[in-house]
């Protein structure tokens, strides 16, 4: 079995884990069973092995019995492994002379059998019995981490973290692809349920992030590329032209009145296409940074080199235009990231039924938060794309959201945004508002006060998922309006309730982009396309990627209190693991046996972390333990068999599998 | 490609006008149709409502014969026909225990029903196999100035989307468009035509008439352009209750296929449009008015 010149004195433990375990696997048999087997000690069963009596237990046995081997049967080693590899230590044992049988998630969970799943419990037991006693003591190295964040998004939850770390004295890299950070947060008009005007407390905080000296604020530009491991990623940044020169222009938006488009042209993105913007433009005035950009797809230059360029006149000696400039790239080292990307809005057009791009006067809430705003399109005045003052509006909750159709998930912001745009609605036109819903959803601080409030002020709630929105009038009331048709499911009755303008609450959905980042930060999604925390309750900002956090709208719908709070929590995991100043680095990496190896290099290019070289001098293969993951990709290719990897060893799997065959 | 044409009863009957004109359109595109060789009732609506297992039976039959004769995909053209034959295809699929019997009744005569033979609408064929622009190509008589209503009535769209949206249908629109049809954009596209309550409930079914011809009037249609043999029945047949009822919206309803054939340039007798109980009287052969649009009245003469 072993050569180890001490006796081998294993000590198992089989967890019962409440009822988890214990309601499907009788543990008190694989306690037995297991003290049955060569070399075991001890065999016992425990309610909770995590506990610190479970732990202590473990400490106790390993002094009072000896143990020079530790198995647990419990839970995934993602939950535990950590905790009882820390109590094998405190008894006193290398921690790495410790191994976890999982019965819980690999078994108790997913079987209803109590006699199979006893049996499966044992069979896996043995194996962990079997295995555990050609385990070797391991050392865990320990890497320095850099300093330096990098923050990616730059809307509110991307600003809250940066300003957090950045304030603490650490360097951050804030990257945002539009011209301007700020993100949705800066299109709202007001927030809920305070009505605090989003700008007053937005724009204050975009131009401390435009003025930190410890923030490197790049706009209009995108991370491409990410190497390396917590602690020390290595970042390409690419910077898309926007043939201005940041240093040089003074925002002084003089290039924009000279620009040869007297009028503005095309469609301002920024306002959601309500408004026109010229070829040379600023996105909104309190735009972070205050600088203008070109447009490429617009700008006659660009587009076509004939051009009276009247902008560069216009700059002067500030030399700030500069139609030659090309993409650049920027490759940064930090040792810790917050990914912070945001979400998107429902595309209304996906359900037609409710009109929108079919009636002008169907408008999404995004476009009505730009449309109330004083500094929007239309100043404020709530006038419809037809040019009507509406007397009576629809707002229509739960667009592309609950819905088998579209979404399935609820959005979470949109009652609230919904109740939000009706009551700004009634004090800009005094209409009525009639409010849509399925269910009225308030779950927040001071959300159903507001709730209230709004059935005071008398605006209307109708229970009932709308049918359609049609201008097909059946009454001489309904002609010239928009008819919505809905299911009274209170009242009983379907009703049609015409008016001049309808609001669509859309949903929020992942970025179209979502996938490409997931793999390029190597995080991980749920079915609907979030990124997923490690942990939905006990780790919500981390990822199963270590030093790479998550905060905001890219995790799922949040509104702004919690995105706050989400990317204060993601700013202080990253300080927690700067200031510690070094990361613990799990031993399961391979090794070359270099006097075995026949420097063939068949393993350099499957690895994926790029952690293998070839050391010329001796003509063989090297491995970066720092670099490596752990993945076995390099050992199971490797022709002669001469690259090892640490708790992987071959006697250790074969012995484990001997152990589940053995088994009957 | 080859399709294994399904006519149903309607397109023998009352519908015949639709199957008068489609095979001439669909042969001056060069779709090789091919009238599947005995078949039989599709299990058409009632059928369906009274036993399911019975209807989903004679449904199963007419796709083991295409079955049989090669695989090709059933072109079916009545809504009805295309709707029972997709939602029998749908219960094999879902309901192992449909399938059983439907295999233990189609083997009692030597037939199966295996290979999944797909079903297809005119619409779907014409838009997504020969293309809008092989259509185009065809035209030698533009619908210029000619409004059309399009009207897709419930089945088509309703309860399996498979070509089109279900709430806002447009391949009929963008077919009309290519024609050179001005199409009438409204919300009606897809609301009931009344269906048989025209029968059972004519007060129920004769207001949903008039819901449709009063609407499209209203927005200035020369005429309804249908795809279902019910529909067009009801819009077409029923004028003289919706007089009594509500007053005169004088509006025919034709095939998509007429108005094709029309703007091929196929002969009239080809069409059938003479079967309507209200004439469509409209021709494209009457050469757009001159100052409005000279260049097209030239490649027309061309």
């Amino acid at each position: 079995m072993n050569s180890n010149r001490e006796e081998l004195r294993i000590g198992f433990y089989v967890c019962h884990c409440g009822h988890n375990i214990a309601a499907t696997v009788d543990c008190a048999e694989v306690a037995r069973y297991v003290g049955t087997l060569p070399h075991v000690a001890l065999s016992r069963e425990y309610k909770y092995m995590c506990s610190d009596p479970g732990q202590e237990l473990i400490q106790q046995d390993i002094r009072e019995h000896k143990l020079n081997r530790v198995v647990v049967a419990s839970c995934s080693p993602l939950l535990h492994e950590h905790t009882f590899r820390g109590a094998t230590e405190a008894g006193g044992l290398n921690p790495f002379y410790f191994h976890m049988v999982n019965i819980r998630e690999h078994n108790s969970w997913v079987h209803t059998d109590r006699k199979e799943a006893t049996e499966k419990a044992k069979a896996l037991a043995q194996a962990a019995i079997e295995r555990v006693a050609h385990h070797k003591a391991l050392e865990v190295k320990r890497v320095k981490i850099h300093a330096d964040v990098l923050v990616v998004g730059g809307g509110i939850a991307g600003i809250h973290a940066a300003m957090t770390m950045a304030n603490a004295g650490k360097k951050v890299y804030l990257v945002e692809r539009e011209p301007t950070i700020g993100g949705h947060m800066a299109k709202f008009d007001k927030t809920f349920p305070t009505l605090d005007c989003a700008a007053c407390i937005l724009t204050p905080k975009m131009s401390e992030v435009g003025n930190h000296p410890n923030i490197t604020l790049w706009t209009y530009s995108e991370v491409t590329k990410v190497d390396g491991y917590v602690g020390n990623y290595k970042v390409t940044v690419k910077h898309k032209p926007r043939y201005i020169v940041e240093d040089a222009c003074v925002g002084c938006m003089e290039c924009i009145d000279a620009c040869v488009y007297k009028t503005p042209k095309f469609e301002d993105e920024f306002n959601e296409g309500l408004g026109k913007r010229k070829p040379v433009f600023i996105p909104f005035p309190q735009a972070t940074p205050q600088v203008v950009i070109i447009d490429p797809e617009t700008c006659l230059n660009l587009k076509t080199g004939k051009c009276k360029k009247t902008c560069v006149e216009a700059c002067a000696d500030r030399m700030a235009i500069d139609f030659t400039q090309k993409e650049t790239f920027d490759e940064i080292e930090v040792g810790t990231m917050i990914v912070a990307t945001g979400f998107k809005t429902f595309d209304a057009k996906r359900v037609p039924a409710y009109g929108y791009g079919i009636y002008p006067n169907v408008y999404t809430a995004l476009e009505v938060e730009r449309l109330v705003n004083a500094s929007g399109p239309t100043g404020g005045e709530v006038i419809t794309r037809d040019g009507r003052h509406p007397k009576s509006i629809g707002i229509i909750h739960c667009v592309g959201s609950r819905d088998k159709k579209t979404n399935v998930w609820c959005s979470r912001v949109c009652c609230m945004y919904s109740m939000k745009l009706a009551l700004l609605l009634k004090e800009h036109t005094g209409a009525e508002i009639y409010n849509f819903y399925i269910d009225i959803r308030t779950p927040g601080k001071g959300y159903e006060e507001f709730y209230n409030k709004l059935l005071d002020e008398g605006v209307h709630f109708i229970r009932g998922r709308v049918g359609e929105v049609t201008d097909w009038a059946m009454t001489p009331e309904e002609e010239g309006k928009l008819t919505i048709r809905v299911e009274d499911t209170l009242a009983g009755y379907v009703r049609r309730i015409p008016v001049d303008m309808v609001v669509l609450a859309t949903g929020l959905e992942p970025q179209q982009d979502a996938q490409d980042v997931r793999r390029l930060f190597n995080l991980s999604c749920g079915g609907e396309g979030w990124f997923l925390e490690r942990h939905p309750k006990l780790a919500p900002v981390s990822t199963f990627t270590d030093g790479i956090f998550i905060a905001g709208g890219c995790q799922g719908p949040r509104d702004i209190p919690d995105t706050v709070a989400q990317a204060g929590a993601a700013a202080a995991e990253c300080l927690a693991l700067i200031d510690k100043g070094y990361v613990e680095q799990e031993p399961n990496t391979a090794f070359v046996l270099a006097e075995e190896c026949s420097g063939c290099k068949s393993c350099i290019p499957l690895c994926p972390y790029t952690a293998i070289t070839f050391d010329e001098s001796s003509k063989v293969a090297v491995i970066n333990e720092a670099l490596c993951k752990g993945c076995g990709t390099c050992v199971a290719s490797c022709p002669s068999g001469s690259i090892v990897q640490n708790l992987f060893e071959d006697d250790e799997v074969f012995s484990e599998i001997k152990g589940v065959l053995a088994y009957d | 490609m080859k399709y294994s044409y399904f006519p149903g009863c309607s397109l023998k009957g009352l519908g015949r006008a639709y199957e008068e004109s489609l095979l001439p359109v669909m042969k001056h595109l060069g779709v090789d149709l091919q009238e599947l060789d005995d078949w039989n009732c599709c299990g058409a609506t009632a059928y369906m409502s009274v036993d399911e297992a019975k209807a989903c039976v004679l449904a199963s039959r007419n796709l083991a014969l295409a079955e049989r004769d090669g695989n090709h995909p059933i072109l079916a053209p009545c809504s009805a026909c295309y709707l029972v034959l997709n939602k029998t295809k749908h219960y094999l699929h879902q309901y192992p225990k449909m399938k059983a019997t439907v295999d233990r009744a189609l083997n009692a005569v030597g037939m199966k029903c295996e290979k999944d033979v797909p079903v297809r609408h005119p619409l779907d064929v014409l838009i997504n196999d020969i293309g809008l622009d092989a259509i185009k190509m065809k035209v030698t008589k533009p619908l210029q100035g000619l409004k059309v209503a399009p009207y897709y009535g419930c089945q088509i769209v309703r309860p399996y989307a498979t070509f089109d949206d279900q709430a806002n249908p447009t391949t009929m629109d963008r077919l009309l468009e290519a024609l050179g049809a001005t199409v009438i954009r409204w919300p009606l596209k897809t609301k009931c035509c009344g269906g048989s309550l025209t029968g059972t409930i004519p007060e129920a079914g004769i207001r949903m008439v008039y819901i449709l011809l009063n609407e499209a009037k209203k927005r200035g249609a020369d005429c309804l352009a249908t795809v279902c043999p019910l529909c067009q029945f009801n819009l077409d047949g029923y004028h003289s209750a919706v007089r009594r009822q509500y007053g005169d919206v004088l509006l025919p309803t034709v095939y998509f296929s007429q108005l094709m054939g029309l703007a091929f340039g196929l002969p009239d007798r080809d069409l059938a449009l003479n079967r309507a109980a209200i004439p469509f009287r409209w021709r494209p052969s009457s050469p757009p008015p001159a100052p409005a649009q000279p260049p097209a009245a030239k490649s027309v003469a061309a």
